[in-house]
C-alpha cells in the first residue's frame, strides 16, 4: 500500500525527470541463496529483448527471429549493477554495444529502471543500449545468455561475506567462473574491483586459478577506457574515493582451454 | 497464530523430505540386481541364482540412513551406492565386497562411475560434485591422499541425477533449479571440470532424472524427465531441445480425473533400452509404466502404449541390463511410519520384452510378469523386496506412494508464496518484531500524518522523528522503516512526532527550522 505510493512519487521521472533515490530505499543485501519468486526466463531464447532496447527491436519483433546474426545480442553484463552507475557511464562509450544491468534487490531495479527511462526521454537518441533486469545472476546467468554471447562481464564493489561459511554467497568463486566462463566469448574480458582487501584477493586468486581465464597485462590494462570508470562510474567507486579508500581490481580474459 | 501455523507446517515438511524411495539398477550385462530402499542394499545374483551376503573391505561403516543412489560402472565391474549418510560406498560386483568408503561433508543426492571405471563422482546437496579416483590405474596423476576434489558444482541446488556420456567425454548433471549441464570432462578431472559444453534449459519444474541414449555407433542423446511432467529429448552437445513429450496428454485419458487433478505427475525415473528406441517411464501417479517410441533419427517421441500394473504399484525406480531384455521395476520407500525397519516396504516388478518389435505394433503388449513368472521366483523375491506377501498389502503400498509424493514435493518443487504471505513473513522477522496492539494503531497514524505533512511540504517526503523512551525509539522507528518502506527517514533531526500522554497518540511537529 505505502510503498506503492513510493514508487509512484519516484517514478515521476517519465518525463525525463531522474529518479531520485531516496524513494528506492533498499536494503544493503539480498540473500542469493533463497528460492526466487520473480520470473526467470526458462532459457535465453525467451528474454524478450524488445521490452529492454524498444529502439533496437521495435514493435516486439525481436522474439521472433533468433539465430539471425545481424540480430543485435546483449554483449555486455554488469552483475550486481547496483544504481546503475557504470551501465550509463558505458551507455556513451559503446553507444552501439547492447548491454544489461543485474540486479537483485527489486527497489534498486525499479530506480535503474526509471533512471534509464528518463536519461533516455532527456538525451533523444541516447541510452536505448542499456537496460536492467531483476535477477539472481548466481542462479540464472545460463537463463539470460547463451554460450560465448558475452564481451564483457563486470562485477563491481560486490558483497564481500566476510564469514567463511558465507564465502559460497560471493559472487565470484571457482564454480560460478564456469558459468561466466561458458556466457563469455574467448577473448572477453572480466572486470572485478573491490574496495575489500580480502575479497580482491580472493577473486584474483579464484580468477587466477581458473584454467578458462588470464591475467590481462598492466599496460593492456591502461589502456583500456573502460579501466576508469570501475571506480569512478558506481556510486561505491565514489564513495571509496571520497574517503579516499584503496581499491583492489583483477581484470581476467577469457582464452580457450589449455590441455 | 499465523506464526504458530508456519512453524507447523514447516515441522511436516522436514520430516516428510526423510522419506527416500527405493532405487533398482540392473548389472549392465545382467549379472545381478540390486535393490536399495532405506539403507538397507539388497543384491541378487542372478547368474548363481542366489542372494549375495555383501562384505566390506574398507574400513568404513555400513550406510546408516537413506541411499540416494546407486550405480554400475558401464562393464560392471564397480558399484556405487550413497545417500543421506554422508557415505558413498564403492563395490567391486564380482565378489559385492566394498572397497572402498568415502565421506562426504554433505548428504549426497547422485553418484556417477566413469566409463572406465577410473572415477567416483557424487554430488552433494549443496550442489558440488566431488570426484574420486579408483584404484591405481591414474599413474601421472599427481599423488593425492584420496580424499574427494571438489570439480565443479550447481549454484546451491540439489543435483539430482549425473550422468557420464557414452563416450565419457562429457558428465551431465540435473538439477531442482530446471536445469541440465553438460561438463567437459578434462584428462586431468582432478583439477575441476571447469569447461561447460552446454545448458540443457527447457524444464519448466525441477528434472528429476537424466539418461543417455543412442543407435548403435550413432550420436548420442539425452532424455530427461521432470516435474513439469515432461520427457524430453535433447542434442546435449549443442543444448537444443530436440523433442517434448507431454505425458499428461496420455495419462490424463487412463486416471481417473480427481487423480490428475492435483496435477502431479511428475516423472519419476526414466530408462531407454539399449537399442535407443524406446524410452520406459515411470509417473508419480501412474500405476504402471509408460512406454514412448524414441526416433533419434527424427528426432520424436512419440506414446507407445502404457504397461500397465496393479491399482497401488507405482513404480518409482527403473533399470535394464545392455543384455537381457527386462526392465526391472520397483517401489517403496524408507522411513515409513508404522513400520518395522526390518520390513522396509519394497515390491519389485519386472516387464519382459523390454525392445521395440518393429512388425509386433501394438498388439503384442508386454505383459508385467506374475510374481510365479519373476526370474528365480520366490528367491529373487525374497530377497530383494524383503518378504513376500507385500502384494497384498495393499494399503501399505497406498501409504508410500502418498509419503513419496509429498516428499519429491517438499525436496525439489519451489515453494511459492503468494505476496500477502511475503509480507506477513516479513512483518513477523525477529528484527522487525514489535508489540502487536500499538502496531497497527502506529502504523496508521503515522500515514495520516504523512498525508498533512505531505501536503504541508508539497513533496511526499516525510521525515519523521518518533520521541519516546530510547528502546521504545528504536523498535518503532524501525516498525515505520518497513511498514513505509520507501517513504521513510526516521531519524531525521528536522521533525519530530510527538508521543502524547497515553500510548497511543502521536502528535506531529514540523521542525521550524524545516526546509520547505
Amino acid at each position: 500500500m505505502t510503498s506503492g505510493d513510493g514508487s509512484n512519487g519516484g517514478g515521476a521521472g517519465g518525463q525525463g525527470k531522474l529518479p531520485r533515490k531516496r524513494f528506492y530505499r533498499a536494503r544493503a543485501h539480498s540473500n542469493p541463496l533463497s528460492d526466487s519468486h520473480f520470473p526467470i526466463p526458462i532459457s535465453p531464447d525467451e528474454v524478450d529483448l524488445s521490452q529492454h532496447y524498444p529502439r533496437y527491436f521495435p514493435s516486439g519483433e525481436g522474439e521472433g527471429c533468433q539465430g539471425d546474426a545481424a540480430v543485435p545480442r546483449i554483449r555486455f553484463a554488469d552483475v550486481g549493477c547496483g544504481f546503475g552507475g557504470l551501465l550509463v557511464g558505458l551507455s556513451t562509450l559503446f553507444p552501439d554495444t547492447l548491454m544489461i544491468g543485474m540486479e537483485l534487490r527489486d527497489k534498486v531495479t525499479e530506480y535503474v529502471k526509471e533512471r534509464i527511462l528518463a536519461l533516455r526521454a532527456s538525451n533523444p537518441g541516447k541510452y536505448d543500449n542499456i537496460s536492467v533486469v531483476r535477477t539472481n545472476s548466481m542462479k540464472y546467468i545460463p537463463n539470460y545468455f547463451r554460450k560465448a554471447q558475452l564481451l564483457k562481464m563486470f562485477f563491481l564493489f560486490p558483497d564481500p561475506h566476510f564469514k567463511e561459511k558465507n564465502h559460497r554467497r560471493r559472487v565470484i568463486s571457482m564454480q560460478l567462473l564456469d558459468e561466466y566462463a561458458y556466457v563469455m566469448e574467448v577473448g572477453g574480458i572480466i572486470y572485478t574491483i573491490t574496495d575489500v582487501e580480502e575479497l580482491g584477493e580472493w577473486m584474483r586468486s579464484c580468477l587466477e586459478k581458473h584454467p578458462l581465464f588470464e591475467a590481462i597485462p598492466e599496460e593492456e590494462i591502461k589502456a583500456d577506457p573502460v579501466v576508469k570508470l570501475l571506480s569512478t562510474a558506481t556510486e561505491e567507486g565514489q564513495k571509496v574515493a571520497r574517503n579516499g579508500g584503496q581499491t583492489f581490481q583483477a581484470i581476467f580474459r577469457r582464452i580457450s582451454l589449455q590441455e | 497464530m499465523e506464526d504458530a501455523a508456519g512453524v507447523e507446517e514447516a515441522e511436516v515438511g522436514g520430516g516428510a523430505a526423510e522419506f527416500a524411495p527405493a532405487l533398482v539398477a540392473a548389472h549392465p550385462l545382467g549379472h545381478s540386481v540390486a535393490v536399495a530402499v532405506g539403507p538397507e542394499l539388497r543384491v541378487f545374483d542372478l547368474t548363481a541364482g542366489s542372494a549375495v551376503s555383501l562384505s566390506d573391505n574398507s574400513g568404513g561403516g555400513s550406510h546408516s540412513d537413506a541411499i540416494r543412489a546407486i550405480s554400475f560402472s558401464a562393464n560392471g565391474v564397480l558399484f556405487a551406492s550413497a545417500g543421506d549418510d554422508k557415505l558413498v560406498k564403492v563395490w567391486m560386483t564380482d565378489s559385492w565386497c566394498c572397497i572402498r568408503t568415502i565421506t562426504s561433508e554433505k548428504r549426497v543426492s547422485a553418484v556417477a562411475i566413469s566409463n572406465d571405471g577410473t572415477y567416483v563422482t557424487f554430488a552433494d546437496k549443496f550442489g558440488v560434485v566431488w570426484l574420486v579416483t579408483m584404484g591405481e590405474s591414474g599413474g601421472e596423476q599427481e599423488p593425492t591422499d584420496n580424499k574427494p576434489v571438489s570439480i565443479f558444482g550447481h549454484y546451491c541446488s540439489i543435483i539430482t541425477s549425473m550422468k557420464f556420456s557414452p563416450d565419457g567425454r562429457f558428465i551431465a548433471t540435473a538439477d531442482r533449479d530446471f536445469k541440465i549441464r553438460i561438463t567437459s570432462l578434462p584428462k586431468k578431472p582432478l583439477k575441476g571440470a571447469h569447461e561447460i559444453q552446454s545448458f540443457c534449459l527447457g524444464h519448466t519444474d525441477f528434472v528429476s532424472c537424466i539418461a543417455f541414449t543412442c543407435l548403435s555407433e550413432g550420436p548420442s542423446f539425452l532424455l530427461s524427465g521432470g516435474g513439469d511432467s515432461t520427457v524430453r529429448l535433447w542434442d546435449y552437445i549443442n543444448g537444443c531441445l530436440l523433442d517434448t513429450y507431454q505425458v499428461r496428454d496420455k495419462v490424463g485419458e487412463l486416471l481417473e480425473p480427481n487423480e490428475t487433478e492435483d496435477s502431479n505427475l511428475s516423472v519419476a525415473d526414466i530408462c531407454p533400452t539399449n537399442d535407443g528406441s524406446l524410452v520406459a517411464v515411470a509417473i508419480q501417479s501412474l500405476n504402471g509404466v509408460m512406454l514412448l517410441a524414441c526416433d533419434l533419427i527424427a528426432k520424436k517421441l512419440s506414446f507407445l502404449k502404457v504397461v500397465t500394473t496393479e491399482k497401488c504399484y507405482i513404480p518409482t525406480s527403473l533399470s535394464s541390463s545392455f543384455s537381457a531384455d527386462l526392465l526391472w521395476t520397483v517401489m517403496g520407500a524408507s522411513n515409513m511410519p508404522n513400520q518395522a525397519t526390518s520390513q522396509l516396504c519394497t515390491r519389485l516388478k519386472i516387464i519382459p520384452h523390454f525392445k521395440k518389435d518393429p512388425l509386433a505394433g501394438c498388439d503384442h503388449v508386454p505383459a508385467v510378469l506374475e510374481d510365479s513368472e519373476v526370474p528365480h521366483g520366490e528367491k529373487l523375491l525374497l530377497a530383494l523386496q524383503g518378504s513376500l506377501d507385500i502384494a497384498k498389502q495393499e494399503e501399505v503400498l497406498a501409504s508410500v506412494l502418498a509419503a513419496l509424493k509429498v516428499s519429491m514435493h517438499k525436496m525439489l518443487v519451489k515453494k511459492h508464496y503468494s505476496e500477502e504471505r511475503r509480507e506477513q513473513r516479513k512483518r513477523g522477522r525477529n528484527d522487525k518484531k514489535i508489540k502487536k496492539a500499538g502496531n497497527e494503531y502506529l502504523t496508521c497514524n503515522v500515514l495520516l500524518w504523512q498525508e498533512e505533512y505531505l501536503q504541508h511540504l508539497r513533496s511526499p517526503v516525510c521525515r519523521l522523528h518518533l520521541i519516546c523512551s530510547p528502546v521504545e525509539f528504536h523498535r518503532k522507528t524501525m516498525q515505520f522503516e518497513l511498514d513505509l518502506d520507501g517513504i521513510l527517514f526516521p531519524g531525521s533531526k528536522n521533525s519530530s512526532l510527538m508521543r502524547k500522554g497515553n500510548d497511543r497518540e502521536l502528535e506531529f511537529i514540523p521542525n521550524p527550522g524545516e526546509d520547505g
